[in-house]
């Protein structure tokens, strides 16, 4: 017995005399006795105060936003993230419950993730949202299978290289089995424009980003119309923060968008969990992946919410699913709407705005700075190219000694950038704290 | 409790805000203003932060929980959630680290996942594991694309093939679809294994290999698991185990020593941590050592001088998503697996069976089971209950559960069980809960007979009663509409 097992020795011997068996191990005989009971080489249990300690312990091993100023970003931001969040998210009602497959007694989830789709799609002005996939990458990868389901008899996706490298990569992972070409992305520095010109009558989908992997801001109004007019479907990767300002992936015709919701009150959390965010028009409904929920009434005639359009899904439409997804994120999209409600129409305004003035405000002083030039050829939210006089590995571990995170380093991924670091600013960096890291730049 | 909690929307008055931002406090670069949005956030609700707060508490207390009452539905082991795990993870060097941090100011965070995952491979009997994957769906994808990896590695192109029991949970067929492979169905027999003729005369060249649940989902050990795994490498295919039923057998049996050849792990459900009304999960994998160079990266190693380092394999097959895995998830079980020890372990699964059992032979007078057999952590029945007329199924016995103040089994699944009623128990039931369980479902049996109408009726104590699924789908309402939901509640 354990103090997560709440069965005694006594139990054990009546529910075994009940059974019909004399021994526990009685009950594995269908096991092959070769193969019965191996032994398990793991270290001895630890008790809850030692266990504490320990991961205290491997917690401090680790840099965090309490102890560093982070001025990384690259697809995870330093967001604020409001208490009432995760006082919402530690409710057993809530964390404790499984998928909604039992309506009547899951309507705290249903009505949750109703109200998250329903805010998804205010915000982005999109018709329909589903109830999450696993993150932005993800979501991404979704985008074009469904397209694929949608445009039939067309087997290209073309993918602008301002999309996020990671999720470039997923995007390849997923459909490296169907049979598909995808192009678009493989010249640095290449455009929007670009890409574009590669959509073709082959062509199924154009995936673009805004604002990009760079962090600039694009004018995508008749983007989707263009797209549309070739016969392909636009998905447009958002930015939810961004959207609190800026122009909505419905404004470029997006017939797909999707985003990384874990600027929505998430956290960093070293990478996950976070939330895929998908949204589309009405009339493909039939074709997204994942779970929805809609309304109903009971038979007294009370307001319900309700799982809907299951025949989409893998667990009644097996190998003709439109995917495989089954349990997505969501109690992470339960913690965006919770964000999403405090924050509101004025607040989700004011962090995007905050953000905005406070990115611009670090790169018109780092640009100030000898030897660093900042990119600002197009107009930027959140994050900002800075070519540096160094190597970035260099900078960022100087920084790292007095307690900063630098940005990202741009030499992998774009080396016709040179010592170019992607810089990333949010509300959490106070002036102060930007001062100080301008400060320490310029000490260099 | 049971009063019904209007949309947020409803409660949203011009100028509410609930959150105190700090001003921006720098010189103002002006917005470009071809690039706003026009529509000035419309929709969005304005509340405070109170308001918000007992609008979530109140529609959170029309949910049943783990925390609130038992919960056997089968195949999702819904087994508590222990409360440490929470705080681990909230801890500020795990909940508020970059994911993209150097290395260097990372190793806390690495050497938890080398760690789960040397613990992961030594509890399956495998050589190498892949954290990555979101869920057990998104684990089974990348297993698929491993298979496909390997075959083409070697020249061998012909396998397009991927057979699945027809007791097989949906994410199995519909995960070798998306990986463009066509999906055999293979037959179960009489005692609910594996129909071997059926596997004989289905393998092929064209096998790529072959997706089983073992135990499988009708809570039965796979008696033939050798002779099968022998047979699919024998035709040159590969062994994928489904993990979901792993609470079975830990320490009871290593997939990877009966013969498969890659697993995911429901980290979601053997290893504790909450299901979260739908996720998030991890479907984290683990494999022999001839398939590890496939694997999606990137995964941890701990260099010569002790430190830890990302690497990804030289072959794998990319990136399943961005970072690194559901990190937060992995904490939860790296302190499940710290707090119970190889013993506790064993226990687990041998109590998770117990009780299983216990549950079968104390119902299946009633409630006839689907394969008369020992079973593992999960015991199928069939709703069939003699004397009650016909018109009584299966989901009229569970809505009537609820009633009661349980939560119902997994219903209809597997599907080659007419009127299946799916019970996982798990180990962390208490005896006296069972009993009361097992005593409502034979009072509920004796209603069936006596008043069926109570059972055609139920529930009538849950905050709502049965719903109106086809009006759901057929006049889909799928976000907030004051007009389209004022025609609904107008509407007959």
């Amino acid at each position: 017995m354990t103090h997560y097992i709440p069965i005694t020795d006594a139990d054990r011997q009546a529910m075994l005399k009940a059974i019909g068996v004399e021994r526990i191990e009685d009950l594995f005989v269908d096991v092959p006795a070769s193969h019965r009971f191996p032994p398990l080489d793991l270290p001895p249990p630890l008790s809850e105060p030692e266990l504490m300690a320990e991961l205290n312990r491997l917690s401090e091993l680790n840099a965090h936003a309490r102890r560093y100023s982070i001025f990384l970003g690259a697809g995870a931001y330093n967001h604020f993230v409001p208490a009432a969040v995760d006082q919402i998210l530690r409710r057993g009602e809530f964390y404790t419950a499984y998928t909604p497959y039992q309506p009547e007694i899951s309507q705290g989830t249903l009505q949750a993730i109703f109200e998250y789709q329903s805010l998804i799609c205010a915000l982005t002005g999109m018709e329909i949202a589903n109830a999450s996939h696993y993150d932005g990458a993800t979501a991404l990868a979704e985008s074009a299978i469904m397209a694929l389901n949608v445009v039939r008899n067309r087997r290209k996706i073309v993918v602008a290289r301002g999309v996020h490298p990671q999720y470039r990569a997923v995007l390849r992972t997923y459909l490296q089995g169907l049979d598909v070409e995808i192009v678009g992305d493989e010249t640095p520095g290449s455009s929007i424009a670009d890409a574009l010109a590669r959509v073709d009558d082959q062509t199924a989908l154009l995936i673009v980003q805004n604002p990009d992997f760079l962090g600039r801001l694009h004018d995508l109004r008749g983007l989707g119309a263009q797209v549309q007019a070739r016969g392909a479907l636009l998905a447009v990767h958002f930015d939810p923060i961004a959207l609190g300002l800026f122009q909505t992936p419905a404004e470029a015709g997006a017939d797909i968008a999707t985003a990384e919701g874990q600027p929505l009150g998430l956290g960093l959390a070293f990478g996950g969990p976070y939330l895929g965010i998908f949204t589309t028009r009405q009339k493909y409904v039939h074709k997204i992946a994942g779970r929805i929920v809609g309304v109903t009434k009971d038979v007294d005639g009370r307001m319900a919410y309700v799982l809907t359009l299951r025949a989409r899904e893998q667990d009644i439409r097996r190998e003709r699913a439109t995917s495989n997804i089954c349990t997505n994120q969501g109690l992470m999209a339960l913690a965006s709407a919770v964000y999403m409600s405090l924050m509101g129409k004025r607040g989700m305004r004011m962090v995007a705005e905050i953000t905005y003035q406070r990115a611009h405000y670090a790169a018109k002083r780092i640009n100030a700075l000898p030897g660093y030039r900042v990119l600002a050829d197009q107009p930027f939210f959140r994050e900002f190219v800075v070519q540096c006089p160094r190597p970035v590995a260099e900078i960022n571990a100087a920084l790292r000694a007095q307690n900063i995170i630098g940005g990202y380093d741009l030499s992998a991924d774009e080396p016709q950038l040179g010592n170019a670091m992607l810089v990333a600013v949010t509300e959490m960096n106070t002036p102060a704290e930007i001062d100080r890291l301008v400060d320490v730049l310029a000490a260099l | 409790m049971n009063n019904e909690e209007p949309p947020i929307f409803t409660y949203s008055q011009p100028g509410k805000i609930g959150v105190n931002l700090p001003a921006a406090g720098v010189e103002t670069t002006p917005l470009p203003a071809e690039l706003l949005r026009q529509d000035d956030l419309a929709g969005f609700p304005e509340l405070t932060e109170p308001e918000v707060i007992r609008h979530f508490t109140r529609i959170s207390q029309r949910n049943y929980s783990i925390d609130t009452g038992f919960y056997p539905l089968g195949s999702c082991t819904m087994k508590y959630n222990p409360k440490l795990h929470e705080e681990a993870a909230r801890l500020p060097g795990f909940a508020a680290a970059h994911p993209l941090q150097d290395e260097a100011l990372s190793q806390g965070a690495l050497q938890l996942m080398y760690e789960l995952q040397s613990y992961l491979g030594e509890i399956s009997g495998f050589d190498a594991v892949s954290l990555q994957p979101a869920a057990g769906a998104q684990g089974e994808l990348t297993g698929i694309l491993v298979f496909r990896a390997y075959h083409h590695d070697r020249g061998d192109t012909q396998r397009t093939e991927v057979l699945v029991p027809d007791s097989a949970h949906g994410t199995n067929p519909a995960t070798a679809a998306m990986v463009g492979l066509k999906v055999i169905e293979l037959k179960s027999d009489a005692r609910g294994n594996v129909d071997l003729d059926d596997l004989k005369a289905k393998l092929s060249p064209r096998t790529a290999g072959m997706m089983l649940t073992n135990p499988n989902t009708l809570g039965l050990f796979e008696e033939h698991i050798v002779e099968i795994c022998r047979l699919v490498h024998e035709a040159g295919g590969l062994m994928y185990g489904d993990g979901a039923n792993f609470n079975a057998i830990l320490g009871i049996a290593k997939p990877g020593e009966l013969g498969f050849d890659f697993m995911h792990y429901n980290l979601h459900k053997t290893f504790t941590t909450p299901h979260g009304g739908g996720g998030p999960g991890s479907g984290a994998v683990g494999c022999t050592a001839e398939l590890a160079p496939y694997l999606p990266g990137p995964r941890v190693r701990r260099r010569d001088d002790g430190t830890y380092e990302f690497f990804t394999p030289e072959k794998s097959i990319g990136r399943m998503k961005s970072f690194h895995g559901n990190f937060g998830m992995l904490v939860r079980a790296w302190t499940y697996i710290r707090s119970m020890g190889a013993a506790g372990l064993r226990a687990v699964s041998e109590t998770a069976v117990l009780n299983a059992n216990y549950v079968r032979v104390m119902l299946k007078d009633i409630y006839p089971q689907a394969i008369d057999r020992i079973c593992m952590h999960e015991v199928v029945l069939r709703g069939q209950i003699a004397g009650a007329p016909k018109d009584v199924r299966t989901l009229d016995i569970a809505k009537r559960l609820i009633d009661y103040g349980f939560h119902p089994p997994t219903i209809y699944f597997p599907l080659i069980v007419p009127e299946a009623l799916m019970i996982e128990p798990t180990e962390t039931e208490s005896k006296q809960t069972l009993d009361h369980f097992i005593a409502t479902m034979r009072q509920i049996a004796g209603e069936a007979v006596e008043t069926p109408e109570v059972l055609h009726t139920a529930p009538t104590k849950a905050p709502v009663r049965r719903l109106d699924e086809v009006r759901a789908a057929r006049q889909p309402i799928l976000r907030y509409d004051a007009e389209a939901i004022n025609r609904l509640q107008t509407a007959s």
